[in-house]
């Protein structure tokens, strides 16, 4: 038996070791674009473009294969951010943005069956079997994955309150 | 060299006479205080009181959290009523964690300690009685001292500049208060400057407070290392770097503080605030507020106890004669507009202005004629109209290139501008979105890294599950191996035994 173990182990090691290694040396060079635009990218992979991740969806950004529009966590900033990177012009008012927003567990309706908190993709929300989740405010994107997945529909997305911290002035209402 | 001035700035009309002249007024206490946890600049202060709980006269409400906060003190003896969230007196209304006291009349103190010498404190010792008074910058800026205090940890610090130029137009309180404490503020000055270690103190007054000039000069006159400095009015006088440069000649370098060239500046409302902690270790729990302006009855100059609300102050001085076209917080140029009178006055706040439509001057906005009347205007001496024109495009980063960060928003740009452009509201407003674009930026990071960390979690998991079911699969294999192997050496050995054996397990 211990010789057994010890085999499979060392051979989970050698090859783990192998693996390693081939990343470091058979690299593929991903094009610096594509890694710009990756770092644009909220990165939390919620699948809201269509791509299943956000590295696809930068490189299908770089290949002219996407718009600069297609993030919608990331809202106008990032849009904007991209269009600069892409040298494309877009017209900023016409992209939806209804502010950062967030998902709120509704207590009420809450059943505690874990599927949200599995699917999350920054581990913003809190829960275990049969009590009630809670989200995290501050780690979520707004991304809705938690949305389609919760059986009760005591998911919602918010609007993030504006508080006596955030509360700017906003523009003057008369251009200069 | 001492010029005595800085370049730009504006000389608005003073509308000090209607307050300059009265004696400040005790405001009697109110059935009701309210006292936000959130009076100063830093972290909110954090409620040690429960709801229905009696405090008595100068108790601690909330303690500070954090370097850089303030605790709060109980105004009044009486009983907490409730905590709960409050319009702040800000331009939003948004609201505020609140303890609210309803006051007993009955003035009962806790014990506070006796008188004691503060020159035979260390400057620690200070720096911490002073942080625990709550003792904030009452020019309006609301800094915690204390913490101005500690810097000569980090800093050499030889001048203490005292800010008595009170360049707002309206207020009079620093006025009133050199005019009526001059000893207690010298002392509380005194105080600091042995906290601070710095060799000299120069106390700026402007030029049109001539009785406050002439009595802080005897206060100060026996104290060699302390100067009365007579400075011209003009705004904005007040603001940190341009009063260092107009008492010292020395200019505070962009991005840097004035600790850093060895300068503190504090407003002499702090000197008189720490002189009471220090002397009689009391708490701060009122300050001089001045209530004018053209829609105000009788124009005040009032000792309110922090937590009175506006509306009760407003009513003490016969009440408004028309429906102000802007409600203030602070003086002018710079205070803040109040949504109504329902908000609690607190340690910021120097002023509360009910200004007419007259004074107000809301005239129609007309395009730019790049006059450059901003430009000569600005004491930062930066381009107000091309920073507005990139804020207004939402080109940020633009404004920044042209100053945007130094911009102190005083205001004398919009004050100048024959077009009356609003140029100040476009660099508060472009401010404040670098700020919310900066905390979205942060945000996004830490999601990131949030994101990143959860797929290694699940890579790893995902790994240790496959090791765990490759190592049952072998430990299987082993076994049934060995199994065989004892199984094949038994049938060598005897079969009679294996066969009984076989007999033990069907009865088993």
């Amino acid at each position: 038996m211990y010789a057994a173990i010890f085999v499979l182990t060392t051979l989970g090691f050698t090859l783990g070791a192998l693996l390693g290694l081939a990343a470091k040396r058979l690299k593929v060079e991903t094009s610096p674009v594509v890694d710009k635009i990756n770092e644009l990218l909220p990165g939390t992979n919620c699948g809201q473009c269509g791509f299943p991740g956000c590295g696809q969806a930068a490189e299908a950004l770089a290949g002219g294969e996407a718009s600069v529009t297609l993030c919608p966590p990331g809202g106008r900033s990032v849009a904007l951010e991209l269009a600069e990177l892409m040298n494309v012009s877009i017209d900023a008012s016409a992209i939806a943005d209804e502010g950062p927003i967030v998902a709120l567990v509704k207590e009420a309706t809450c059943i505690g069956c874990t599927r949200c908190f599995k699917v999350c993709p920054t581990d913003a929300i809190v829960g275990a079997p049969k009590q009630i989740h809670s989200v995290i405010k501050s780690a979520c994107t707004g991304c809705k994955a938690c949305i389609d997945v919760c059986p009760t529909e005591c998911l919602v997305i918010e609007p993030v309150e504006t508080t006596l911290q955030t509360w700017h002035w906003p523009k003057p209402a008369i251009a200069a | 060299m001492r010029l005595l001035k800085f370049q730009g700035g504006i000389h608005p009309k003073g509308h000090k006479e209607a307050t300059c002249a009265k004696p400040i007024e005790a405001f009697p206490l109110p059935d009701y205080l309210y006292l936000p946890v959130q009076q100063h600049i830093g972290a909110a202060a954090e409620p040690e009181v429960q709801v229905g709980q009696r405090v008595l006269k100068g108790q601690l409400l909330a303690h500070s959290q954090g370097a850089v906060s303030a605790p709060i003190h109980s105004p009044a003896s009486g009983v907490v009523s409730s905590i709960e969230d409050l319009p702040a007196p800000h331009p939003s209304g948004l609201p505020v964690k609140t303890i609210v006291i309803k006051t007993d009349g009955k003035d009962e103190w806790v014990s506070t300690s006796a008188p004691i010498d503060p020159f035979k404190l260390s400057a620690a010792e200070i720096a911490l009685r002073v942080g625990a008074a709550g003792i904030v910058g009452l020019g309006g800026a609301t800094f915690p001292s204390a913490v101005k205090l500690n810097l000569r940890d980090k800093h050499t610090i030889h001048t203490l500049v005292m800010n008595g130029a009170e360049c707002e137009p309206y207020l009079t309180c620093d006025d009133r208060l050199m005019q009526e404490h001059a000893a207690q503020i010298v002392d509380g000055v005194r105080i600091m400057q042995m906290a601070l270690g710095a060799t000299k103190v120069i106390i700026a007054i402007e030029s049109n407070k001539k009785t406050a000039l002439t009595i802080m000069q005897e206060a100060a006159a026996e104290f060699d290392d302390v100067e009365i400095v007579k400075v011209p009015t003009r705004y904005p006088m007040g603001s940190e770097k341009h009063l260092i440069k107009a008492v010292t000649g020395k200019e505070v370098p962009a991005k840097s503080l004035s600790a850093d060239i060895g300068m503190i500046v504090h407003n002499v409302g702090t000197a008189f605030a720490i002189h009471k902690t220090i002397r009689y270790g009391l708490p701060l729990l009122s300050r001089i507020v001045t209530i004018s302006g053209g829609a105000v009855k009788e124009p005040k100059n009032l000792e309110v106890p922090l937590g009175t609300r506006v509306a009760d102050v407003i009513e003490y001085c016969g009440g408004l004669t028309e429906q102000p076209a802007r409600l203030l917080m602070g003086g002018p140029m710079m205070g803040q507009t109040l949504p109504h009178t329902n908000v609690p006055i607190v340690k910021g706040t120097s002023g509360i202005l009910a200004l007419t439509a007259k004074e107000v001057a809301d005239d129609a906005i007309m395009p730019c004629i790049r006059c450059g009347s901003c430009v000569s205007a600005c004491p930062c001496g930066l381009i107000p109209l091309e920073m507005a024109k990139r804020a207004n495009k939402g080109d940020f980063n633009g404004a920044i290139d042209y100053g945007l960060m130094d911009c102190i928003a005083c205001g004398s740009c919009a004050f100048v501008c024959p077009s009356h452009i609003p140029l100040v509201q476009y660099f508060n407003f472009a401010k404040g979105s670098l700020a919310e674009k900066q905390q979205a930026d942060k945000k996004a990071s830490e999601t990131r890294r949030l994101s990143e960390l959860r797929n290694a979690r699940l890579e790893r998991e995902k790994k240790q599950k496959e090791e765990a079911a490759a190592r049952r699969k072998a430990e299987k294999e082993a076994r049934d191996k060995a199994k065989a192997a004892a199984a094949q050496k038994d049938g060598g050995a005897s079969t009679q035994h294996k066969a009984s054996k076989e007999k033990e397990e069907a009865v088993v």
